[in-house]
This record gives C-alpha cells, sequence and structure tokens, in this order.
C-alpha cells in the first residue's frame, strides 16, 4: 500500500467502525435501552476502537518498518538531546568501522581478488627446492636448464613461462638522461599463457626469444606515457638498451604491473642472459604454470618433481634442486604481506570490538536513565520484543553515523595505505567495492547489534519492575548492571592490553632494525651503484682501468676519507650464494654441503668500512689484479666450516657453472649483517675483478666522507661522468638509509599497529572515564551521606580509586595472559625481540595502568568534592 | 470471534464469505449474521472480524463500497463477494468438509468389519 494512500485508507476505516458503532447503538436503543446506556453497551459490544484500528491497520500495513520508522525517530530525537555523548559515540564508531573498512579493502585486493589473468586458478608457481633447505622458506628461484627440462617433459601443464629480473640502462639518445630501469624478461609464451594483449604492437616472437634473436623490447604503460608521451608511433622505432639498439614491439596496458608496480620493459628471455645461465645451478628465475583443465596441482607437481630428482641425480656435484614445490600465483604475490596484513586486520578488528564496547557501556548507562520509563511500559504490558527494538535502534543509528563517517575516513586511509605501503603487491587494484560497502554494511549491522543488544536486555530483563522500585531511590544502581558494565569493562581493557602489547613488540623491533650493529662503520658512509655497459666493456682489462682511474679520483676527492668498491654493501638485503668445499676438511655428505655468501670487494674496502681483520691478511692493490685465486672469508664461515681453527693457508673449491676452481684463504674479517631480518650468514670475499665467473660489470662505490655523507653525492657523481658521460648511477644512499629502506616495510606495519594501538589506549581511557565517573555519580547520596557523618576525603578517595581499579587491574592480568597467546603469531614479523619479551609488556602495563588510574582519578576527586548537603537534597 | 470459542484458523475468513454468497452486507451485518445463525454459540468480536474484512478484500476475495443502507438514511461499507471469493469459498467449504471427515473418523470410528 502507498504511503500517501494509507491516510484515506485510515480514515475511512475509522469512518466504518463509527457506522458500525453507530448503528449498534442504535439497535440497542430499539431495543429499548436508554440512551446513554445504549452507547456503553454498543462500545462494550464493541471492544475498543483504537485497538481494532491497529490490528486492522495491520493487514494493510508492513506494520514492523511503521514501527523502525516511528523507533528511528524516537531514537534520533533522543540522540539529539545529548550532542555531546551522541558525537562520541558516532565517533568512535567511525574511528573502528573506518579503521576496519579500509583494512579490509586492501586484503581484498591485495589476498582475496582473483587475479586480472585469464582464468587465474590455473595459475600456479613453480620453485625448486632443496630437501635439506634449513634457511629460507624452501621456495628457491628455479634455475634457467630446470625450467627448459620441465617444459620440454612434461605433460600435465597446458603451458609453462619463465621471467626473470633485470636492470636495464635506457641510454640518452640525443640529449636524453640515460637512465636506470628495473626490467625484465620474459619468455616469449609468458603473456599468452597469462592471457595478457598488448594495447600496442605484438609481443615476443620464438624466433626472437633466442640468444641470436633480434634485440627488441615490450614497454610497460607506465614507461611509454612517462618517457615517451604515450606516442603509438614508438612502436618499430628504436631505442638504446644497455646501448645496444633495441627495436620496440609493443605496449603492455596499463593494468598489467606483474610482478610489480616498478617493471619498466620487458625483454626475451633466452636473448637476454649469456648461455652460462642455461644450467641447473644458477637459480634466478622464476617459473610460472598453466595445469591443464581437470590436472590437480598435486599431480602436476609429482610429475615435476620425479623428473627434477632425475635431474638432481644427473648432476649430483652441483647444487641441482632435489625436489620442486609450488603454490597458487596469488598467495605467491601475496607471501611478504599476507602476515602483516593478517597481524593489521586482527589490530583493527580488536580496535572495532573495543569501540563497541565503549558504545555498549555508554548505551547501559544511558539505559539506567531510561529505566524508569521502560520499566512503566513493561509493567503496562509492552511486549519485551518491542521495547528492546527500541532501544536497539539508537545503537543502529549511531552505528550507521559511525559507518558514513567511517567510509569516508577509510576511504581518504585506504589510498593513503595503498600509496604509501612500500612493497604491498597488487597495490593498484585497491578500492573501495560493492564487496567492501556490503562488508560494511555487514559490520554497521553486526556494531550495532551487539552495542545494543545487551543494554536493550540487561534494561528490559528481569529486574525491570525493581526499576520502578530504583527510580524513586538512585542510591547503588542494580547490582547485575554494574557488574555488566565492569565485565565488559574489563574484556575491554584486556583487548587493549593486546594491542598495546603487540604494538610494543612490533615497534621494538622496529627500532632494533634502524640501531642493528652491522659489523661495520655506518655513520658518514655514501653507497652509490653503477654498472658498466658490458657492449664498451667487454674486457677484464677494460673494466679495471675504469674502477682503478675511478678509486684514484674519489679517493683524491676532498671530504672524501676513503673510498672502495664492494659487490653488494652491508644491509643492503641480498647476496649471491654458492656451494663449495674445503679441500683440508671435506663435508660429510652432499645433503651437508657448504654454502656462502659470495662478495667481490676491493683491497681497502675493509679499512674503509671498519671492518676488523682478525687473522691472515687481506689481499693486495697487486693480487686484485692478477688473479692468483685468494680469498678472505668472515667470522661465521671459520666458526661454521673451520670448527673457528686457523683459516689462513686452507683451500676452498668453488663449483662455477663453466668449471671449478680453487682459491686459497688469505684471512679472517669480522661478520658484516647483510640482512638484517636473518641470521649472519658466512661469506667469501673474492677481489673485485679477479675474474671470478661472476657478473662483475656491477659495482658499488663505499665512500667514507668528512661531511654529511649525502652532499658528496652530487661530486663524486660529477666524477663518474667525467669519466664516462653515459654511465647512470643508482642507489645514491647512506647506510643510514640502507637501513632505514630495509625496515621501511616493517616499519610501516608496527606504525599503523602503534596507531591503531594509541587509539584503543584513547579508548579504553573514555571508557574507563565513562564508566567510572557513571558510576560515582550513581554514588553521589551515598558519598554524600558519609561526608555528613564525617568521613575523610582521603578514605573516599581511596574508595572510589580501588572500586575503579579493580575491573582494570583484572583485565590487565587477562590482557597479558592471552597477549602471551597472541604475540607468537607475530614472530615472522619481529627482529631482534621475543614474543615475550618483558620490558615491553611491562611497558604496555604501565602505560595501561596509568590511563585507568588517570581516569579513575578524576571522578574519584570530584567525588571527594561533594557537598554533603547538595548530595542529601538529591535523596 | 474468540480463540477459545475453537474457531480453527481461516474458518471466520470461510464464514464470512458464505455469509456474503446470500448479498452484500455490511461490517456489522455480517457479525449480527453469523452470531444470530450460530444462536450465539459464536460471539462476534470485532477485533478479528475487521481485520478479516480488510483481509478479505485485500486478497481480491471482496470488494468494497459505501453505499446507503435501505433502511436507514445513512452510508455503511458494503462488502460484496467478487468471483475469485465464490471460488475461493468452493475450496475452503471443501477442505473443512474433508477435515470435518476426517475428525469424525477418528472421533467416532466405524466398527470394524471381521
Amino acid at each position: 500500500m502507498r504511503w500517501w494512500r494509507r491516510k484515506q485508507r485510515d480514515e475511512e476505516l475509522a469512518r466504518e467502525l463509527q457506522c458500525d458503532l453507530e448503528l449498534e447503538e442504535e439497535e440497542q436503543r430499539e431495543r429499548g435501552v436508554s440512551a446513554e446506556e445504549a452507547r456503553f453497551a454498543a462500545m462494550r459490544a464493541f471492544g475498543n476502537p483504537t485497538v481494532i484500528r491497529e490490528q486492522t491497520r495491520a493487514v494493510w500495513t508492513w506494520n514492523w518498518l511503521e514501527r523502525l520508522v516511528r523507533d528511528l525517530k524516537y531514537g534520533a530525537r533522543t540522540l539529539w538531546r545529548s550532542p555531546s555523548f551522541s558525537i562520541v559515540s558516532v565517533l568512535v564508531m567511525a574511528l573502528g568501522i573506518g579503521a576496519t573498512t579500509s583494512l579490509f579493502t586492501i586484503v581484498r585486493a591485495v589476498l582475496l581478488r582473483p587475479l586480472p589473468f585469464r582464468d587465474p586458478g590455473r595459475l600456479v608457481m613453480l620453485y625448486d627446492h632443496f630437501r635439506h633447505d634449513q634457511r629460507g622458506d624452501g621456495f628457491n628461484t628455479v634455475a634457467a636448464g630446470d625450467y627448459r627440462d620441465w617444459r620440454a617433459q612434461t605433460h600435465s601443464f597446458e603451458d609453462m613461462a619463465a621471467m626473470r629480473g633485470y636492470g636495464g640502462i635506457i641510454s640518452g639518445v640525443q640529449s636524453e638522461l640515460p637512465e636506470v630501469v628495473q626490467s625484465a624478461a620474459g619468455t616469449a609464451n609468458l603473456f599468452p599463457l597469462l592471457g595478457v594483449s598488448p594495447v600496442l604492437g605484438r609481443t615476443f616472437t620464438d624466433a626472437e626469444d633466442q640468444p641470436e634473436g633480434q634485440p627488441v623490447v615490450l614497454l610497460t604503460w607506465s614507461i611509454f606515457q612517462r618517457r615517451f608521451a604515450g606516442d603509438p608511433s614508438i612502436i618499430g622505432k628504436q631505442v638504446h638498451l644497455d646501448t645496444k639498439p633495441t627495436t620496440v614491439i609493443g605496449v603492455l596496458p596499463s593494468w598489467f604491473t606483474y610482478p610489480d608496480a616498478r617493471i619498466q620493459f620487458w625483454l626475451p628471455y633466452w636473448q637476454t642472459f649469456s648461455p652460462g645461465d642455461y644450467g641447473h645451478a644458477d637459480h634466478q628465475s622464476t617459473v610460472v604454470a598453466r595445469l591443464k583443465q581437470g590436472v590437480s596441482a598435486a599431480a602436476a607437481t609429482r610429475e615435476v618433481s620425479a623428473l627434477q630428482y632425475q635431474i638432481h641425480l644427473a648432476n649430483a656435484s652441483k647444487p641441482v634442486a632435489e625436489d620442486v614445490w609450488w603454490r597458487p600465483m596469488i598467495d605467491d604475490l601475496a607471501k611478504n604481506v599476507r602476515t602483516p596484513l593478517l597481524v593489521l586486520l586482527g589490530a583493527v578488528g580488536c580496535m572495532l570490538l573495543i569501540a563497541c564496547l565503549n558504545l555498549t557501556n555508554l548505551l547501559v548507562a544511558r539505559s539506567a536513565t531510561r529505566r524508569r520509563e521502560v520499566a512503566v511500559r513493561g509493567a503496562l504490558g509492552g511486549s519485551r520484543i518491542v521495547l528492546i527494538c527500541e532501544q536497539m535502534t539508537e545503537s543502529l543509528l549511531i552505528c550507521l553515523a559511525g559507518g558514513a563517517l567511517g567510509l569516508l575516513l577509510s576511504l581518504a586511509s585506504t589510498y593513503w595505505l595503498a600509496a604509501h605501503w612500500r612493497n604491498l603487491p597488487r597495490a593498484e587494484s585497491v578500492h573501495v567495492d560493492a564487496w567492501v560497502l556490503t562488508f560494511t554494511l555487514a559490520i554497521v549491522a553486526a556494531a550495532a547489534l551487539l552495542a545494543g543488544l545487551v543494554p536493550a536486555i540487561s534494561s528490559t530483563g528481569r529486574g525491570l519492575l525493581s526499576g520502578l522500585r530504583d527510580s524513586t531511590r538512585m542510591v547503588g544502581a542494580s547490582g547485575a548492571r554494574a557488574r555488566l558494565r565492569k565485565t565488559m569493562l574489563t574484556v575491554e581493557i584486556a583487548l587493549t592490553v593486546v594491542l598495546l602489547i603487540s604494538a610494543g613488540l612490533l615497534f621494538k623491533s622496529f627500532l632494533h632494525l634502524r640501531t642493528t650493529d652491522l659489523g661495520c662503520r655506518i655513520d658518514h658512509v655514501i653507497t652509490m651503484k653503477f654498472g658498466l655497459p658490458e657492449i664498451q666493456y667487454d674486457t677484464r682489462e677494460k673494466i679495471v682501468r675504469f674502477h682503478e682511474a675511478l678509486l684514484e679520483r674519489l679517493r683524491r676527492l676532498p671530504g672524501v676519507r676513503g673510498a672502495a668498491l664492494v659487490s653488494v654493501p652491508p644491509g643492503a638485503g641480498f647476496s649471491f650464494d654458492r656451494v663449495f668445499s674445503v679441500l683440508e676438511r671435506p663435508a660429510p655428505s652432499y645433503s651437508l654441503q657448504y654454502e656462502a655468501a659470495i662478495f667481490t670487494a676491493d683491497p681497502q674496502y675493509f679499512s674503509v668500512m671498519q671492518i676488523p681483520l682478525l687473522r691472515g691478511r687481506v689481499f693486495t692493490e697487486h693480487e686484485r689484479l692478477s688473479n692468483d685465486h685468494y680469498i678472505v672469508v668472515s667470522k661465521t664461515f671459520v666458526d661454521q666450516y673451520l670448527a673457528g681453527n686457523d683459516p689462513v693457508g686452507k683451500h676452498v673449491r668453488v663449483d662455477w657453472d663453466t668449471k671449478p676452481e680453487v682459491y686459497e684463504i688469505l684471512g679472517e674479517v669480522g661478520d658484516t649483517v647483510n640482512d638484517t631480518t636473518k641470521p649472519i650468514r658466512p661469506t667469501m670475499y673474492f677481489p673485485i675483478l679477479s675474474g671470478i665467473p661472476d657478473r662483475t660489470s656491477e659495482a658499488t662505490i663505499v665512500a667514507y666522507t668528512s661531511a654529511d655523507p649525502l652532499t658528496m653525492s652530487m661530486p663524486i657523481q660529477r666524477q663518474i661522468s667525467a669519466l664516462e658521460p653515459e654511465l647512470p648511477v643508482y642507489n645514491a644512499l647512506t647506510m643510514d638509509q640502507i637501513l632505514g629502506k630495509n625496515s621501511a616495510s616493517q616499519g610501516f606495519a608496527s606504525n599503523l599497529v602503534l596507531a591503531f594501538a594509541a587509539l584503543s589506549l584513547l579508548l579504553a581511557a573514555v571508557g574507563l572515564y565513562g564508566v567510572l565517573s557513571y558510576l560515582t555519580t550513581q554514588r553521589t547520596p551515598d558519598i554524600g551521606l558519609r561526608i555528613a557523618v564525617g568521613a575523610q576525603r582521603s578514605q573516599l578517595l581511596r574508595l572510589v580509586l580501588v572500586e575503579g581499579l579493580r575491573p582494570a587491574i583484572v583485565g590487565l592480568v587477562f590482557g597479558v595472559a592471552a597477549s602471551a597467546l597472541a604475540t607468537r603469531l607475530l614472530r615472522s614479523m619481529l627482529y631482534g625481540t621475543r614474543p615475550l619479551d618483558p620490558t615491553t609488556f611491562a611497558a604496555a602495563a604501565s602505560m595501561l595502568v596509568a590511563v585507568a588510574v588517570l581516569a579513575c582519578l578524576i571522578p574519584a576527586w570530584r567525588a571527594s568534592r561533594i557537598d554533603p548537603v547538595q548530595a542529601l537534597r538529591t535523596e | 470471534m474468540e480463540k477459545r470459542n475453537g474457531l480453527l484458523q481461516g474458518t471466520l475468513d470461510m464464514l464470512i464469505l458464505r455469509t456474503l454468497l446470500s448479498g452484500a452486507a455490511h461490517g456489522h451485518e455480517i457479525g449480527k449474521h453469523i452470531q444470530r445463525t450460530t444462536n450465539d454459540f459464536l460471539q462476534m468480536q470485532h477485533g478479528s472480524l475487521y481485520p478479516a474484512l480488510h483481509r478479505l478484500e485485500k486478497r481480491g476475495w471482496v470488494t468494497a463500497k459505501w453505499e446507503t443502507a435501505p433502511d436507514r438514511n445513512r452510508e455503511f461499507k458494503y462488502y460484496r463477494l467478487t468471483p475469485r471469493g465464490r471460488k475461493q469459498l468452493l475450496v475452503e467449504e471443501s477442505q473443512w468438509k474433508q477435515m470435518a471427515e476426517a475428525v469424525a473418523r477418528v472421533m467416532w470410528p466405524a466398527p470394524e468389519e471381521s
């Protein structure tokens, strides 16, 4: 029935009833009853016309909807009457709902959304797996040779493609600046396999994906827009990549940011790397495979694992994986952020719960003031359900308003998060959609239910009639309800403690990361990476000449106290590993093979970086060039592989892909930390340019400066360009920055948790304060009486304080116990901090107690100032 | 109609439809008619009667129209059976019969033939 017709219908009904009533009356009169009696008789026979109308109306209208609207109006009116309460509650809910929504948006985009590829459910990533792998997660990048054999000899997959990262240089042509860009190499079948077609041009052909194929390049959307101004005529033109003229054959769509958004162009896989990379030991590639329809990933992996074991047996002396592991492509992309995201989701969930409990508490307090009204209506036969619904509307209104505001907040914060969270995969797909809106509505409903049901039930519950008795005397709120409030307060405090402790742990490990001891000089050091173009620098002599000239220039530069070269600076987070054997101390079995990180450095590196020489000596300038097979090893190397014995004069055999070589150990130096999130690795230092079969055209300058290292960045770059104008320098970072960069993603997550913890502490304080001041207000006459009969104010202060602090202490105990369990989940995110770190626990606990005391002290102080006469008068 | 009279759900609807079979009537007349016909066994409660009338109207089994009563000089809301209402009456009647027979068979079973 239409709303506008309802009124008409109602009037008609009234008229109908009136007519029939009059008729009844007339009939009674006709029977000879007096006029007045006739009316009463008619009414008696008829019953209550209002009730009849109401019942009849129910036939026509959505009665509950009408009631809801009425209740909402009523709720809105009551909220309007106490604006401060309403504003606080709405804000509290907005924060809780907003934070939860924003995290959900990110979780949905990163962990739950299907990948934008064709039939993404059948895409899996394959990895080499060493059965005795004790480090890492067991998912090792694949050797090109393994990939080649898998693709040729298995039948479970529709197709399989390989890719690997590549740092290329786009040379400046015609006064353009040279630029170092991240790029990737992919096999020709990669894009068809993923179901990605270029927006312009085409992808690689099989003929191009050969070592001797035509040099071609695919641009991603970002470089196409940025460097080539989106000009479609670029297709077919040539650009200089690593000084090599290369034809642009296509542009990838803007949404294609796989494997991450930094990749600027794609090269053909087999063309990009030297034949030396084709073996089974050089684990550098990522393999994506599409399962055949109806073939399970487990079955497919069994096939490829069996094949890999054969490959392993055929190459027993080399580091060839025995096994193959797999995971779905979507998990692969999310692997680094899954735990932080889930921890954050847990944190915001906690916060939402705290916000709900707060609202519940506030509503319980308010329902007390309406107790009399509810009791009267209950006594007059108001249905309990109706009364509960009516009370729920208030929480529903608050949650709806909070949800609306929270959604706005989350819109802003989500995009901020997506933009600032480095390493967040698929950040581009983060946006608010129908799912997110549904989720927000669902949490609004859940929050309204949670926050509304408890006060509604408690105020209409068993003690309904006692409300009538109570309402005349304010002394002592009903005990059950005070208990309820205290219980909720306890839960709230426990949750806050969990959040505080988790945040504290994350923050502490973040601080650890920033201040970690790398085992070398950190202050006044600037690092800078460059890679000589292999075309011009094709012989060792040319590279050596360049390095020599560069170091000489740098050491003469004012402000530079020392300069050296190293392959990878400490703390940079990555290294190249090699398997080797010690001739004087053979490994007992293949499974216990020796493995160490490989660094190349020039002799002065150790002194410039203050890495202590523990035994023997480091190589000399001469040995750097002469390729005499000398190396220096680290302390962990000696401890782990030589049982701490003197390493000097021992020999190490390294199995390069081409041929094995034997090196003599010259000395032992102190450990440096390579990856601050992992244990220290045993390390071998080779003289830079000693001719180890490594891509030695890349090197990092480390310069120890007397002034602020960043100010030396330009002078150093000028020296480089004076030697080689076309050579771009990248990653000009101080050691401090390297450390900061390393911990950036971790720091971000811990900062967020910290923010949530601070908010929850605030919320808990508000809750604690609200409950305590309410309880104290209720005890006003009681306190007044005590003062009147001569109680000391300090006694009263203590009374109120003790009463208030009890739930805080109980909550604290529960919270600490719960944290002991919860922080285990954080283990993988912690660095240098134990999950049960006592100082963090103590700090969080004392912070909470401080807030609780403050929240108790104010109402307690106010209570102690009560004027007894005034207090008794309220009686 | 009171529940304590043991009137089954929906029976009132059937009685109203049957009453209207003999011609249009207003609410008061319908109530009185049922009461009279059952020798006052079914006391008409207006709280059930009017909702029932409106329910039947909403379902399209009766139509309502304001008309002047022939014996009084006033308008009443007259309810009239529609063709659909007629059909419904047949349906309910047969259901009621089946039900009555079923109940009867349980209450007063026929002597077994053995």
